[in-house]
């Protein structure tokens, strides 16, 4: 039995269709990109899922309940940071858990330490790194109780190493505490580094174009990066996004 | 300490040259007394009167904080509960732009008449001078947080009561010590035109009954006393501001040190 199952999903605003009939599911602990162009509809599908926006048909089952509109019920890191700038880092972790109910500091004290940022639990977020930021919120959305992540592009405004750093320790974050991770981005090369599978959008309205396996041996490092069979699978993406990609 | 006497000195030194050219004008033109003291007169008159106005000085700092009080909680009440009831929003914001509209010097009077000459009225004056910065404030902060932040609590399922006070409060604190920093010069403006209407005690009186005398160095006196107290004010929420908002103040301490 899937843990997410996203059925028959439609949007549309008015005459303008944002997305088709969208249908996937995810498996407990699996890691699933969503790789579409810049305006696919990729944020509407996560308000959606997030229960705050209300789709035009269809509905979002976590673990055989219905969680359409019904916001909180997986966690989520945004695009930005969106660390708030008046909670020390140790109070913006926890900060997930507590619209949730209740604190566990001590697991969060961990967590911080493993994450390399022992030596900034009390400081405010102005003294952090891009990196650093991005870390801290994602350490807030594992903190939260959900049993699934949604990551909204995470890392895109990080320089490349920086990207390939975090990427790679979001790796091992995952592969230690396996949650269900959904990963949006439009970066090909991300989708592939990271995910068991990728779903690839269409352009204007939005459905499934083809779902691919990835089947990289795990734990990855940064030299598949340039290994032979990465930078093939990754040409047959582009090619494939290309034809949809129609110039305007 | 060191950064206060670094930025503090030009002000400074420009407000001694002008007592200096004030001081010698007086004696170059030999201006009378009751026309214009100089500053080193208005001193002399300051220290060694003391006794006998101190009373008025107390009275007034203490009209100063109970109205400054009142009028920030109600200015924070005002805002907090425009911000949370939309339709109370847009009923009562331009009624309350209005409210500014309306002379004080011309309200005040009518104020004694229906209230007499007790503390309320005075404490009305100060209200309505101290609540209207800080309710204007406060609402643009309180409606202004920012959209990320916003958009994460949603999707965290926070309710309308998390995101007041994990969100749009503390995001709204620096508005409202800009709305208290402006408001706590006025109070003191406030209360002294509150006194002016009708009292037995306060720098109000003791102004009227000085420039009615043609002591135009008592007046002095108490313009450098009212000078001070606003100045002193000031300080105390700037000081307070340092101590809430730690986030933001040390940030500019950083900047202000690199550049």
């Amino acid at each position: 039995m899937a843990h997410l199952d996203v059925k028959n999903i439609s949007q549309s605003f008015g005459e303008q269709e944002v997305l088709e009939e969208i249908n996937f599911s995810i498996d407990q602990g699996e890691f699933v990109s969503i790789l579409g162009p810049s305006g696919s509809g990729k944020s509407t599908l996560f308000r959606i899922i997030g229960g705050i926006e209300t789709p035009t048909s269809g509905d979002i089952v976590l673990n055989n309940e219905s969680i359409k509109n019904q916001p909180g019920s997986v966690s989520y890191t945004p695009q930005s940071p969106s660390l708030f700038p008046w909670r020390s880092v140790l109070d913006n972790v926890l900060l997930g858990q507590e619209i949730q109910g209740k604190r566990d500091r001590d697991t969060a004290l961990q967590m911080i330490d493993r994450a390399g940022l022992s030596d900034y639990a009390d400081a405010y977020p102005y003294e952090l790194s891009g990196g650093m930021k991005q870390r801290v919120s994602f350490i807030r959305s594992v903190l939260s109780p959900q049993p699934l992540i949604l990551l909204d592009e995470p890392f895109s405004a990080l320089d490349e190493f920086t990207r390939t750093d975090m990427q790679q320790w979001l790796l091992s974050m995952w592969e230690e505490h396996k949650r269900s991770i959904v990963f949006v981005t439009h970066n090909i090369e991300e989708a592939l580094f990271l995910s068991d599978r990728i779903i690839i959008l269409s352009n204007s309205p939005a459905n499934i174009q083809r779902e691919m396996s990835v089947s990289f041996e795990r734990p990855r490092n940064e030299d598949l990066l340039l290994s032979h069979d990465f930078l093939e699978f990754k040409k047959e993406i582009y090619k494939e996004m290309r034809a949809s990609h129609l110039p305007s | 300490m060191l950064n206060l006497i670094r930025q503090g000195w030009r002000p400074l030194a420009v407000l001694i040259l002008l007592f200096i050219i004030w001081e010698l004008s007086v004696v170059v033109f030999d201006v009378p007394k009751w026309f214009l003291p100089a500053p080193s007169d208005i001193f002399t008159v300051g220290i060694n009167e003391w006794t006998e106005y101190n009373q008025h000085v107390f009275a007034t700092i203490e009209l100063i904080i109970i109205g400054f009080i009142v009028g920030s909680l109600s200015g924070i009440l005002v805002a907090t509960l425009l911000h949370l009831i939309p339709v109370l929003r847009q009923s009562m914001y331009p009624l309350i732009i209005l409210s500014q509209n309306i002379p004080i010097i011309v309200l005040a009077p009518l104020l004694v008449g229906w209230f007499g000459f007790g503390m309320l009225p005075k404490l009305i004056v100060i209200t309505l001078v101290c609540f209207f910065p800080i309710a204007i404030s406060l609402l643009g902060g309180l409606q202004q947080t920012d959209r990320d932040l916003r958009h994460y609590m949603l999707m965290a399922g926070a309710t309308k009561r998390q995101m007041f006070w994990k969100l749009e409060w503390p995001s709204a604190l620096p508005s409202l010590f800009s709305g208290l920093k402006i408001s706590a010069t006025y109070s003191v403006m406030g209360a002294v035109i509150s006194e002016w209407l009708g009292a037995n005690k306060g720098l109000g009186v003791y102004m009227t009954l000085a420039s009615s005398s043609f002591r135009a160095d008592r007046v002095f006196v108490a313009i450098f006393i009212i000078v001070f107290i606003s100045l002193l004010f000031f300080m105390l929420i700037v000081w307070l501001e340092k101590r809430v908002i730690r986030w933001q103040a040390s940030e500019k301490r950083n900047t202000n040190g690199s550049s």
